[in-house]
């Protein structure tokens, strides 16, 4: 049976791991990603995604050096994006160890990019990153360049939208939810994950284990967390038996996973 | 035998970094071969591989390495073909219309079933149940969860290939071997320990 997915999701600013609130970073949590690797190895997480949210471009090539380091040392699928604007960026990330290309901006601003990342190396390396702000007028509306620019898009559109740009999978993310421990934006990740045939990794507000399992019965494949599962020791092991003990299938340590 | 070396055979498809990566933490030289001539060199290759069948064939065909691959293995010298790398190494894959394959597995590639509730591509981690006893699964507990990504699975004719199997919708044959030549459908160099230990297991195959 397939497992459902806990994924570790690791912040990179200027190449160190940030706390994010509603995408505001402040805190520092590791100053080498390599360590929180290292961590999440022990620990049987299922996935790592990691982003690059610094505001200047300039970052790219300290990233791509980051997904080098932290690659050597990750066994299990590596997922980075973040200013990923032309096919050698790409190119380069995965070059570094990388299995799959996240993707947030090129969904409206480069859709070419996309379908040609998608063509080249497969739907499965393409994760679309749908991050929604719910607006004043009470409407969910999508949000892209690193949460700052709302565009006038509703998330169910915009996922069936990327899927036929060549996304393989989503990366759903509330501004709103995000660092504000209330767990995930339930409503839209749940009309998500009913309107596209793709996995879903729910992401954003994770505070308590019980967030892990509602985002799975929301319909996700996968629910990740970052802040949580740097600040909690053994964090992934406890998040699995959590799991496991609310009937969710999930991959436990094997004889050789610890 | 100390730090073993093992080719892995670049033909510009998939992931070679992790592959190397994954050989490096267990110990093992990973050395990349992109030039058939140098395959003659090795006991040991793994053929990764991500991406389309055909593609992937053309490749291997235009480079030469087809032919530096059917003496090798002809040779005896082991093969441990990963992922698409599994697929290449059989007769012929209905992906994309129908594409003949390297032929070393009496074995076809065929569409996962679309059923109701099935995503495809099987992606995530999923069971291996052991059919046999293989010294590849020295350390290794039937029923670990290992790393799929994969549209296409590999159908043997012969049950006797059928090393293991993973369930799916249906059944698929996720572990296959025919003397020398392996196969693996999931992605070992990202199946963290028990993936690390199944490229120990096969490194250290007689």
């Amino acid at each position: 049976m397939l497992k459902k997915r806990l994924v570790a999701v690791l912040i990179l600013r200027q190449g160190q791991v940030v706390q994010s609130i509603r995408f505001k970073h402040t805190n520092v949590i590791h100053y080498d990603a390599v360590h929180a690797i290292e961590a999440f190895n022990k620990w049987a997480i299922d996935e790592i995604v990691m982003l690059n949210v610094t505001r200047e471009e300039s970052s790219r090539e300290q990233f791509a050096e980051v997904v080098s380091s932290v690659s050597r040392h990750c066994f299990v699928p590596l997922t980075t994006g973040g200013w990923i604007g032309d096919e050698d960026y790409a190119k380069r990330l995965l070059r570094n160890g990388a299995d799959k290309l996240v993707l947030n901006t090129a969904f409206s601003d480069n859709p070419d990019l996309v379908r040609t990342l998608s063509k080249r190396y497969g739907r499965q390396c393409i994760v679309a990153s749908i991050d929604v702000k719910r607006t004043e007028e009470g409407d969910v509306r999508v949000a892209v360049d690193r949460g700052r620019k709302i565009i006038d898009a509703d998330p169910v559109m915009w996922a069936r939208k990327a899927r036929d740009l060549g996304a393989g999978e989503i990366f759903f993310n509330s501004i709103d939810h995000d660092g504000a421990r209330k767990g995930y934006d339930l409503e839209t990740l749940a009309k998500i994950c009913g309107a596209v045939d793709l996995p879903v990794i729910a992401f954003g507000g994770v505070f308590k284990w019980e967030h892990l399992a509602e985002g799975i019965g929301a319909g996700a494949d996968a629910a990740a967390a970052a802040n949580i599962l740097h600040y909690t020791e053994q964090s992934t092991k406890k998040a699995k038996s959590f799991l496991a003990n609310a009937g969710i299938p999930v991959r436990r340590e094997g004889r050789h996973g610890a | 035998m100390t730090n073993p070396s093992v080719a892995i055979i670049d033909y510009g498809m998939g992931n070679i970094r992790s592959v190397l990566n994954a050989f490096e933490e267990v110990g093992a030289a990973g050395v990349l071969v992109d030039n058939p001539e140098n395959l003659g060199s090795f006991e040991k290759a793994i053929l990764p591989g991500v991406g389309a069948f055909k593609e992937a064939m053309e490749n291997l065909d235009e480079s030469g390495m087809t032919a530096a691959l059917n003496t090798y293995v002809s040779k005896g010298n082991q093969l441990l073909g990963v992922c698409l790398g599994m697929q290449l190494i059989c007769l012929d894959s209905e992906e994309d219309g129908f594409h003949e394959g390297l032929g070393y597995l009496n074995a076809h590639v065929v569409p996962l079933p679309r059923e109701a509730g099935l995503k495809v591509p099987h992606m995530g981690w999923n069971a291996i149940e052991f059919r046999c006893e293989h010294a590849v699964f020295s350390d290794v507990e039937s029923g670990s969860d290992v790393y799929f990504v994969h549209s296409y699975r590999v159908k043997c004719e012969d049950e006797s290939d059928v090393l293991a199997t993973s369930n799916y919708g249906v059944p698929f044959d996720s572990i296959v071997a025919s003397g020398n030549v392996l196969g693996m459908q999931f992605h070992p160099e990202k199946s963290q320990g028990v993936g690390l230990q199944l490229l120990r297991n096969f490194i250290s195959l007689k």
